[in-house]
């Protein structure tokens, strides 16, 4: 007898000691309070490391907090410590899923502050670089959405397209995934006859895969269960709130810098923008089903049109030369020289340059003191618009639509923090 | 399309626009700081004008700036610390991007911000957006935007003491700035 009751003294005394403030929560009635829910950084559907606080009543949104920073290298201070020409293989590893878009992206906003053009040859390149950068970006955002609500083939389906770009992007630029491959005043090199092949290639068997895509997931009952109807916002609230690219577009509104204020020669091309109703789920992934047979559309007459020439603009001041004359050549030499120590050199002033990149308004804001270096560089990165309306999109859906939605906004965290 | 913005401005505005620049094809309009979010406002809902898409804001630090273009090294030269070069009431600049939808057009407008004291008027109160925007510029240059719902730092820790893009920063960093995680 005696043992029992000491032994449930013992009991007691233990568990005494394991109650205390931090293992103990008192929870008058389970069903009036919230439940605050971590997800990520390390989470598979954030694409990245994006950290969501989740407040949920039940199985529903009742708030949502994104926590930013933990991608966050302090590329606009490198920036300032770098010449133009050394901050364009950083532009890589923002949004790391297109980086050729970067490229153009940052290439024309210096040329626009030093007043520089680039050859036909070398815009048409561009042209191409970019969207073959669309379509890569696009199928890694179907892909990874269609995972998210659990639809694996397709994201097989999608990483295999996308494994033959990476093959088109060496050819092309001669390494996969971190290109580098503008220059200021041009490209680094020019397109071969092989690698036109290959992106003809590419193209021309392309729509086949899309539509294997598409016959996989537009009247699949569960991926339109899963998004239909699930994030809406309509065009007024993604404007005023920031949305940007073929996110704001499915929301019918109908933007795209590419018409908006063409560059390159964008104006010299026939192309749709692709606009959608309904602005949930399910008309972003179509919109971005869409304009990858848009940007294909692009690529076949850019093809078409590309005029030989140059590839880069000939500036000595500003536009580095061909490395065999610089090995054979003074003049080269000390302008090479000149351009790689101290920079380009642009006039004192401030530009703002924006292309329509993969996930949106891609935008540079360069203010020069007439040195190499930019005095401020800042990115106008649209994954960051984007997900600013993450909290608006989940408010009142359920905790499992948080994951499909994240999907259908496409964000990529290098960009997003920078 | 430029001249009637300016022309807009100047007439609702008066001696509130301080400058109008353009370079490059582009308009930059600078406001006095009070009159900011006045001026967002009446950009976008003039209904000629319409700016309803809020592009982006930004700060800058203008500590020390100088114009180097005319300099005759062709070596990079190191700013130097001449504090009359930029006065401190003009230090810091905030600078917003607007779009035109409707008109197909950009504008910029610019405030000027105390060097002591660092705050501007918030214009959340006119663009939802402009919310993570200010937020990312006080992180970044420590300029406190008044009337903002949510004042927090948005990529660095909450609890970290210093302003990565001021001038002042060092480039490497502060060392001990960020405590590392206990074992």
């Amino acid at each position: 007898m005696s043992t029992t009751s000491e032994n449930k003294r013992e009991i007691s005394q233990i568990l005494k000691t394991l109650e205390d403030r931090d293992t103990n929560v008192v929870v008058e009635d389970p069903l009036e309070n919230y439940m605050v829910l971590n997800m990520g950084p390390q989470h598979p559907a954030t694409h990245g490391v994006l950290r969501l606080l989740v407040k949920l009543e039940g199985e529903t949104v009742v708030d949502c907090i994104p926590e930013m920073g933990y991608l966050h290298r302090g590329y606009e201070k490198i920036a300032e410590a770098s010449t133009y020409m050394e901050f364009i293989p950083h532009t890589d590893r923002l949004d790391y899923i297109s980086p050729i878009a970067n490229n153009v992206a940052i290439a024309l906003a210096i040329e626009k502050l030093a007043g520089v053009e680039a050859p036909p040859r070398a815009q048409y390149i561009r042209v191409i670089g970019a969207e073959l950068a669309r379509i890569s970006s696009h199928l890694m955002a179907i892909g990874a959405m269609a995972m998210d609500v659990g639809a694996m083939t397709v994201f097989l389906w999608a990483f295999r397209e996308r494994e033959k770009l990476y093959d088109v992007f060496d050819l092309l630029t001669g390494v996969r995934f971190t290109t580098s491959y503008t220059r200021i005043g041009g490209i680094a090199q020019d397109m071969t006859d092989e690698t036109k092949h290959a992106i003809e290639g590419f193209i021309d068997e392309f729509p086949k895969y899309q539509l294997e895509i598409a016959k996989m997931l537009n009247r699949n009952r569960i991926f339109l269960d899963r998004t239909v109807g699930v994030g809406v916002i309509d065009g007024e609230t993604g404007l005023e709130i920031g949305l940007t690219g073929a996110t704001l577009r499915a929301s019918g509104i109908e933007h795209d810098l590419r018409t908006f204020s063409p560059y390159l020669v964008y104006d010299q091309l026939s192309f749709d923008v692709i606009t959608e109703k309904e602005g949930d789920c399910f008309a972003r992934y179509m919109v971005r089903m869409r304009e990858m047979l848009e940007s294909v559309k692009i690529i076949r007459q850019a093809l078409d049109k590309i005029p030989q020439g140059p590839i880069k603009v000939d500036m000595p001041k500003k536009v580095l030369p061909k490395k065999e004359r610089v090995y054979t050549k003074m003049e080269e030499l000390i302008h090479d020289f000149v351009i790689v120590n101290d920079g380009i050199n642009p006039e004192p002033g401030e530009i703002y340059s924006a292309i329509e990149g993969s996930k949106g308004e891609l935008g540079f804001y360069l203010k020069s003191d007439g040195s190499g270096r930019p005095w401020r560089l800042k990115i106008r990165s649209p994954s960051f618009c984007n997900l600013q309306a993450l909290p608006l999109l989940v408010k009142g859906q359920m905790i499992s639509d948080v994951v499909a939605i994240i999907g259908s906004i496409d964000p990529i965290m290098g960009e997003a923090d920078k | 399309m430029k001249e009637k913005i300016e022309e807009k401005l100047r007439a609702a505005f008066g001696d509130d626009i301080l400058a109008v620049v353009e370079f490059k094809d582009e308009l930059t309009v600078e406001v006095k700081r009070e009159r900011i979010a006045d001026a967002c406002k009446f950009l976008k809902e003039d209904p000629e004008l319409s700016f309803n898409y809020l592009s982006d804001v930004c700060g800058a630090d203008m500590l020390d700036f100088e114009d180097l273009s005319s300099r005759k090294s062709y070596l990079a030269v190191e700013h130097e610390h001449r504090p009359e070069q930029v006065p401190v009431g003009e230090r810091f600049q905030v600078i917003y991007n607007m779009i035109s939808l409707k008109n197909r057009s950009r504008v910029r407008l610019k405030v000027k911000v105390d060097g002591e004291n660092p705050v501007c008027p918030s214009i959340t109160s006119v663009f939802k957006s402009a919310d993570w925007y200010e937020r990312e510029t006080y992180d970044m240059f420590g300029i406190t935007f008044e009337g903002h719902p949510d004042m927090r730092r948005i990529y660095m820790p909450e609890e970290y003491e210093y302003y990565p893009l001021r001038k002042d920063f060092p480039l490497m960093g502060v060392p001990g700035s960020i405590p590392l995680p206990r074992k």
